[in-house]
């Protein structure tokens, strides 16, 4: 179950409140204090990501954050409601046959402000899954967690 | 925090500069204020840039291609586009995007002002 989920409207200046949200729940679940600015950052180029393929497919519906904290993790999963735009975001991540296995129409939206943001995920977490459905697609990036760490 | 931007006019070892002292933001909100700032300065005739970034805060991909599109628009006047930065996890997206490769950074403004070619 997701500990903190929050959904906001496709536009740029949201994307700031859910870095701030983002870092909060992974401070809060013991996240390293030294990873924290790797999270905010990592959750911002995701959701920038979602809001600029919204936008530019004319999609209105919000965009949706889902932090869950469990027992050794901590992971954010950003998805946006766009076909196929996971596809090719997770070409871009390299996950094996992402591109081959999708029809070529899809990737006609990845552009390359989109690739230099998910580069920069990719350098910055080790732990990125892309999937991409016909209701749009996900981002989900995990963190480890030190349990001693969180109070109680 | 928003993005503050403030320009000055200093004259180094090779020639004018103008110092784009930035601080605050740079996200996927805020950078098209940078980039209407950066291209009111070339359009003026100001083709060779420092930016400070030591009192940036976040900086994202957006930020970075707003960096790289200044870049471009100096070099199209064979300007220059030098970056102050001394701060680590700023430094660490530029190393990350191979950027470091891209832009000449520098430890202080007048180290990135006095620079010559």
């Amino acid at each position: 179950m997701a500990t903190v989920e929050l959904r906001f409207s496709a536009q740029p200046e949201h994307v700031r409140t859910a870095r701030l949200v983002a870092a909060a729940v992974a401070r809060r679940a013991g996240v390293d204090e030294a990873v924290l600015d790797e999270v905010r950052l990592a959750v911002g180029e995701a959701c920038s990501r979602a809001v600029g393929l919204h936008r530019s497919n004319d999609v209105t519906t919000p965009i949706r954050v889902v932090l869950t904290e469990e027992e050794k993790s901590f992971s954010i999963e950003v998805g946006d409601e766009v076909p196929g735009a996971g596809v090719a975001a997770a070409d871009a991540v390299g996950v094996p046959g992402a591109r081959a296995a999708a029809p070529a129409e899809d990737f006609d939206d990845a552009d390359g402000e989109d690739e230099m943001g998910l580069a920069v995920i990719r350098g910055l977490v080790d732990d990125v899954e892309v999937s991409a459905g016909a209701d749009g697609g996900t981002l989900r990036m995990t963190w480890p967690v030190s349990p001693a760490d969180v109070l109680s | 925090m928003d993005l503050s931007l403030s320009t000055r006019n200093v004259t180094g070892a090779g020639g004018d500069r103008t110092v784009v002292e930035v601080g605050g933001e740079i996200d996927v909100y805020t950078a098209p204020k940078l980039r209407e700032q950066l291209v009111e300065l070339v359009n003026d005739g100001s083709y060779h840039l420092v930016v400070d970034m030591e009192s940036v805060d976040f900086l994202d991909s957006t930020g970075l291609g707003v960096l790289v599109g200044g870049l471009k628009r100096v070099r199209a006047h064979e300007g220059s586009l030098r970056l102050v930065c001394n701060q680590e996890r700023i430094l660490k997206i530029f190393r990350i995007t191979g950027l470091t490769k891209v832009f000449p950074i520098h430890t202080s403004v007048d180290e990135a002002v006095n620079a010559v070619d």
